[in-house]
């Protein structure tokens, strides 16, 4: 079971993964067309390319944009989920086993006190998520059943894992097999639901970034739109 | 009665039909017929499938419903944080619905129809503002716009824009104003200055001048001052202008309505224009929507590739700045503002075209230091005026339209001003509708008057004495 888990349906789902963002990125990106978006895209790349990176990086850098300078309580929420959502899975030590055992790669990693802490973040901030979609009104009308389901598949592999890593309760065995179930389950949903968002975020934000700075304010000032 | 009388999916190409339109007082029987109108679904899917590409299904599949957009929003501050006014929340229950409706193949019913027809006219000024405080970038602005398109095939457009848009299709104006009439217009106010400004020439189509300038079709219909205004600022200045007499109306209440045919038809005429008289430059008036339309995203209604104008193409108040700048205009400072003022930023031109450093160079010119007071938030991060994207003018939706405005009563009156400079038609009706509304005393106006007040006038300008 561990081996058929951390073996081949390790792989397929990271190949998944990995095929359907590109597969996203790429009927993206072939779906732009300057008439219909109204973005001379061909015409100004290197105003669209100023565009695009002014507008990510705004978004990427705390208090970077206006909405993060407005809404500090926000902004750490985002980045202390965000921050344990990426590095902790990236860089844990018993991933980079892993990956060492399957791949022979040495990849860096991090101390377990971080990979703690970064968790700890992560799951106090996914419940500030959980808390904003059911107390706050604006958010409340917007939210619907996937919405749910996404912060299920993000915050279960965290959750087991913590669990599993602190040998929570009795099994150990139980928490490290759910761990890499929902893992797997989280990898391979990626690409089909809002969790795309790991590219589309910088497609979408980049793509508006772009049309301000070929067509709109951003041509004649530096902005992050 | 599927198809109404005067309310259907047809567009308004002839005189007749636009009179059938009018001759309905207030749309009367107009959104009468709009209760039995079918909805075509095939045509609705055609379109969907041809104009809905990735960059708005992304923007709908993706939207995190995380709320970060509600507070971007004036219409959701102004109306008590109403949920349902939350931008995400608008567009998901609007166009959202639709394309989900037309994929599962639900009934597409009528009371849908409206619901998405009051959301994206009542609910939505097309601002802009929202899409640069969403994480992924999602501009309802353009949603909505995208959302009008589909609705005006459809027949679901308030009774104003399907004659605004009726208007440019038959006369290329947003008002009846033809040709000859505008010819006229400028005559006529030549004629009227040469007692103060004896040399004034309002020059129709003259070739290869150095700048074209185009208005808004109400300057000739209800404010000839304007033109006369403009006529003599080129005069202070020196400037070697003209104006075509065909292609002269650069608004596009077509682009409010969502008729995308009828925009392009307009545009046309201005770029014919351009090819006509060959100036080195073109210019608009004051007027905020008046230059997105001929200018941001007309190039994109006609086809042209770099997405430019064939000319150089600027704001008016570009204009003004380089005028003051190089000194073609020089001002009196005794005759500068000297009382608490303040600008109002309109959406078209300063998120839409980069003006906020502009506009403010100009008041530094005019108004007489520690006057000017800024509004909050103000430049790129400004509220729409109120009456924005069609709102000003749509009778069915008046009420919605009074709430919006206390936004910038209340901007306003906490700047402490009581005169607002306003340099865009829209923007300008807006706040004199809530000065009627809400009396709060102040007292708005464009560049213009002010300029003519202040300006230094050469002395070879006057008029000699006999
Ligand atoms: S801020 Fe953007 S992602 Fe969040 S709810 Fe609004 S539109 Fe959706
Ligand atoms: S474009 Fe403006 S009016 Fe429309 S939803 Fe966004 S902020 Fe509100």
């Amino acid at each position: 079971m561990y081996e058929l888990l951390t073996g081949p349906l390790l792989w397929l789902s990271a190949a998944i993964c990995v095929v359907g963002l590109l597969y996203r990125i790429v009927t993206y990106i072939m779906g732009l067309h300057w008439q219909l978006d109204r973005v001379a895209y061909g015409a100004n790349p290197g105003r669209g390319l100023k565009g695009a990176a002014l507008s990510i990086l705004a978004w990427l850098i705390p208090f970077g944009c206006r909405n993060w300078r407005v809404k500090p309580g926000f902004m750490l929420m985002f980045f202390g989920f965000h921050i344990g959502l990426v590095a902790v899975p990236l860089f844990l030590a018993g991933h980079a086993v892993l990956l060492k055992e399957g791949l022979g790669i040495n990849w860096p990693a991090m101390s377990m006190g971080m990979a703690d802490a970064l968790t700890i973040i992560m799951l106090v901030s996914a419940c500030f998520i959980i808390g904003r979609r059911i107390l706050l009104p604006e958010v409340r009308i917007i939210t619907d059943f996937k919405d749910w389901m996404v912060l299920a598949i993000t915050v279960a592999p965290f959750l087991t894992g913590f669990m599993a890593v602190h040998e929570v309760g009795e099994s150990y065995r139980f928490w490290l097999l759910a761990h890499i179930i929902t893992g797997e389950i989280m990898l391979v949903a990626i690409p089909f639901t809002k969790l795309f968002h790991v590219v589309g975020f910088f497609l979408s934000r980049g793509q508006l970034g772009m049309d301000f700075g070929i067509k709109r304010g951003g041509a004649r000032k530096n902005f992050a739109w | 009665m599927p198809e109404g009388t005067v309310c259907n999916k047809k567009t308004i190409d002839t005189k007749e039909q636009l009179d059938a339109l009018l001759a309905d007082k207030s749309g009367k029987v107009y959104y009468e017929e709009m209760k039995s109108l079918d909805v075509n679904v095939d045509m609705l899917k055609t379109a969907l499938k041809n104009t809905l590409r990735s960059r708005l299904k992304t923007w709908l599949e993706m939207c995190a419903h995380c709320g970060l957009c509600a507070d971007s929003c004036f219409l959701y501050l102004v109306n008590k944080r109403d949920p349902k006014q939350v931008p995400s929340y608008k567009i998901q229950s609007t166009l959202g619905a639709l394309v989900k409706k037309v994929q599962k193949g639900e009934e597409i019913t009528n009371e849908f129809m409206h619901y998405c027809m009051d959301t994206a006219w009542s609910k939505c000024t097309c601002c802009n503002r929202c899409g640069s405080y969403c994480p992924y970038g999602i501009d309802m602005g353009i949603m909505f716009g995208y959302l009008r398109g589909l609705l005006f095939a459809q027949g679901f457009v308030p009774w104003e824009l399907k004659i605004g848009s009726g208007m440019h299709r038959v006369f290329r104006a947003q008002m009846d104003v033809t040709n000859e009439d505008w010819v006229e217009t400028c005559e006529w106010m030549e004629e009227e200055q040469q007692d103060e400004w004896p040399d004034l020439k309002i020059p129709v189509d003259k070739e290869g001048a150095d700048i074209m300038y185009t208005v808004n079709a109400r300057e000739p219909k209800h404010y000839p001052e304007d033109i006369a205004e403009a006529a003599i600022l080129f005069h202070i200045a020196g400037e070697n202008w003209t104006m075509p007499s065909t292609g002269w109306e650069q608004t596009s209440l077509s682009m409010f309505a969502g008729d995308w045919g009828a925009c392009k038809m307009q545009v046309e005429t201005v770029y014919e224009a351009i090819d006509r008289l060959k100036p080195k430059r073109a210019m608009g008036t004051e007027c905020g929507h008046a230059h997105r339309a001929t200018v941001v995203e007309g190039p994109y209604w006609v086809g042209r590739k770099n997405g430019q104008p064939p000319v150089e193409y600027i704001h008016y108040v570009q204009w003004v700045a380089e005028a003051l700048r190089e000194g073609k205009i020089k001002i009196d400072p005794d005759k500068r503002i000297q009382e608490p003022v303040t600008y109002q930023d309109s959406c078209n031109y300063i998120r839409n075209h980069g003006m906020a450093d502009i506009v403010r160079e100009i008041m530094g010119y005019m108004v007489a230091p520690g006057y000017f007071v800024e509004m909050t938030p103000n430049r790129e991060h400004n509220y729409c005026c109120g009456g924005g994207g069609g709102f000003n003018g749509m009778g069915k939706y008046r009420p919605q339209r009074n709430v919006a405005l206390k936004c910038k009563r209340d901007q306003i009156l906490a700047t402490g001003c009581k005169l607002v400079v306003s340099p865009c038609h829209n923007c300008w009706d807006a706040i004199r509708d809530l000065e009627e509304e809400y009396e709060i005393g102040i007292r708005w106006s464009f560049l213009k008057p002010l300029l003519i007040k202040m300006a230094i006038i050469p002395e070879h300008l006057k008029p000699k004495d006999e």
